[in-house]
């Protein structure tokens, strides 16, 4: 149970990466970005491949981290920008077009299959964390990276000058503008911090889940999930929400198969709690939009 | 199809009437070229643009952009392919409280797809309609997941194989075994709700959605009470996508979970677009270019997604209005 939760935090704080960098580019630009969960996949990608051919996982991280962010500046400024202004059906349509063409460059450059992504030797094993709970000592990683990036992202937007002209570009476009503020270059700052905690989630996720086409569709779905229960453009509703669907997805799967047992006979059991368990997090979500439409955390005005 | 064109240009009917004459001809044509083949090719055609025009129902007219418009396509392959499945089969698709086996009659299964889309879209729609604009996008795709992952846990019905179909439907004097037969029930209904989708565009009702989408809260100071008639028209649109999966899946003999997928939401999407939203029959003839155009590049390249996704990113940032407005000189709005 205790497993269950941390491994459920561990979602949460992945969830919470791809999150905010979705929330930030909505918030700021009220852009939406259908194409988040490519530049999750094209830090999955070049970094495993970077860490395989190095042997550094440091230098994997790295490539992952600046490879999607690369990707993500080269996008907005050729073509993203320009869909700023437009309707919200174009913004999706046009970053569908982008998720069609990247997933089949990925398939071209390292061939339809999943490729392996190896865990570095020195976050390998297990750690005891009390007597009789052992935890793989990556997943743990993860969550404490996960965790010391969502708060350095905390004190960037809410305690630095970028993050003022972030929080002030959301709310009064013209007004930071006629100060002075390259609105252009915080636009291009904002996705490339996002799409770099992407690439970083997915390079994490790597040994964790199989690096592949596609991914970053499931997380991404998961993630729209998560904006919606905690309200698009907040940070903080990021935050809960990706935490609430992280456990609740989590739990979800831990628990229904042992439950369903107590009614059932045990194959018919497993075979629907597998289903179920994967309706969850919608079931989640229907519920409180059903309670608070606007999500737990509205963005005010 | 006269008074749905009440008052429209000569340009407009002409288009009209030459595509309808040539969907018309199109198996006997096919025939006499000695390419019957085509036909199955063409009954795609019409019931990806039936799927097409109802997501412009809601999209077009109303500005809901549903992105999970497979659910309803799929659900309604589905419900075809699992009544087709048990009557084949001889087995019952529920054992208790009553008994209840499959069946391939045209005039239960066909109705049935829509009817179960309908009741889909209702449930999903009560829930996405609370709220708007970009969170309405990703609610009706995670729900469209949602459905998804439903039909998946479903081993019985081939889970992320698919199942296929040993039968098609039929009915007394109309067997949909027999591809001609089959085009033409797909161009009735395509037909009819083009026919039926533009009165009701001009209607009342067409014009509460139109006014909603223009400026909701006018709409809502004038006494509308917009959701319902929101809700009303997203499960017609659901019905009618349920009904075009349901003819799709008796010409493709199979079903499978890549029906119900995020990727078909945005293809039934994007067909809406090129074709030219708020028409009706433009997003048939997205169709139509969408389908075709994928024919030819997977005639030229294993990866012809490289090409067509560069090439509907230019067509997103670079033209207006869709083929039909080129065609037609109609533009969305004008209906």
């Amino acid at each position: 149970m205790v497993e269950q939760t941390l491994n459920g935090c561990q979602l949460g704080v992945m969830l919470f990466l791809m999150a905010a960098g979705l929330t930030l580019v909505f918030g700021i630009m009220d852009f939406i970005n259908l194409a988040h969960g490519t530049f999750y996949m094209i830090g999955a990608f070049v970094g495993a491949t970077s860490f395989v051919h190095s042997g550094s996982f440091a230098v994997g991280l790295v490539a992952a981290v600046a490879g999607a962010a690369l990707a993500a500046v080269v996008l907005e400024r050729t073509a993203l920008k320009r869909l700023y202004s437009d309707s919200h059906l174009n913004q999706v349509l046009a970053t569908y077009a982008l998720i069609l063409t990247f997933n089949e460059a990925v398939k071209v450059i390292w061939g339809p299959q999943p490729i392996f992504a190896p865990t570095p030797a020195f976050l390998s094993g297990s750690v005891t964390l009390v007597p009789g709970l052992d935890y793989p000592i990556y997943r743990l990683a993860v969550l404490i990276l996960g965790s010391v990036l969502a708060l350095a992202l905390w004190f960037l937007i809410g305690r630095t000058r970028f993050g003022m002209q972030v929080r002030a570009g959301a709310t009064h476009r013209e007004t930071v503008q006629a100060l002075g503020v390259n609105i252009g270059a915080v636009n291009a700052g904002v996705f490339a911090l996002g799409a770099g905690l992407a690439g970083f989630a997915g390079f994490m996720a790597g040994p964790i889940l199989a690096v592949q086409v596609g991914m970053g569709e499931q997380i991404l779905i998961m993630t729209f999930v998560v904006v919606v229960i905690g309200g698009l453009g907040s940070v903080r509703g990021a935050f809960f929400g990706a935490l609430l669907v992280g456990l609740a997805d989590t739990w979800s799967r831990a628990m229904l198969p042992g439950l369903l047992r107590l009614l059932m006979p045990p194959s018919s059991a497993d075979a629907i709690a597998a289903g179920v368990a994967s309706l969850a997090v919608y079931l989640l979500m229907a519920i409180v939009l059903a309670v608070r439409p606007q999500g737990l955390f509205p963005r005010h005005g | 199809m006269a008074d749905a064109l009440s008052g429209a240009s000569g340009r407009l009917r002409l288009s009209v009437g030459a595509g309808g004459a040539i969907l018309l001809a199109l198996p006997w044509i096919l025939v006499a070229l000695d390419e019957p083949f085509f036909i199955g090719v063409c009954v795609r055609f019409l019931a990806y643009g039936l799927a097409a025009a109802a997501l412009d129902l809601i999209l077009g007219y109303g500005g809901l952009v549903s992105f999970g418009q497979a659910a309803f396509f799929g659900i309604g392959a589905y419900t075809a392919g699992v009544m087709i499945h048990h009557a084949t089969d001889g087995s019952v698709l529920l054992a208790w409280p009553i008994a209840i086996g499959g069946s391939t009659h045209a005039l239960l299964v066909l109705p049935l797809a829509a009817l179960v889309a309908a009741a889909l879209a209702a449930g999903i729609g009560v829930i996405s309609l609370r709220t708007g604009g970009v969170y309405f996008i990703m609610i009706t795709l995670a729900f469209a997941q949602m459905v998804y992952f439903i039909v998946l846990s479903f081993p019985q019905y081939g889970g992320t194989d698919g199942l296929m179909l040993m039968a098609r439907n039929a009915a007394p004097g109309l067997d949909l075994a027999d591809e001609t037969t089959l085009y033409y029930v797909s161009l009735v209904a395509l037909a009819a709700f083009l026919w039926f989708g533009r009165r009701l565009a001009r209607s009342r009702f067409g014009m509460v959605l139109r006014g909603a989408r223009e400026n909701e809260r006018r709409m809502r100071a004038l006494g509308f009470a917009i959701v319902r008639y929101r809700l009303a028209a997203f499960v017609i649109s659901g019905a009618v996508t349920g009904l075009a999966g349901a003819l799709l899946a008796n010409q493709s003999g199979f079903v499978s979970p890549d029906l119900l997928s995020w990727q078909r939401s945005g293809e039934i999407m994007v067909m809406v677009v090129l074709g030219g939203m708020g028409t009706l029959f433009g997003p048939v003839l997205g169709a139509v270019a969408l389908l075709l155009l994928e024919e030819v590049l997977q005639g030229w390249t294993e990866h012809w997604m490289l090409i067509l996704g560069p090439l509907l990113l230019g067509v997103v940032l670079f033209t207006r209005g869709g083929l039909w407005g080129a065609l037609s000189g109609e533009r969305a709005g004008d209906g």
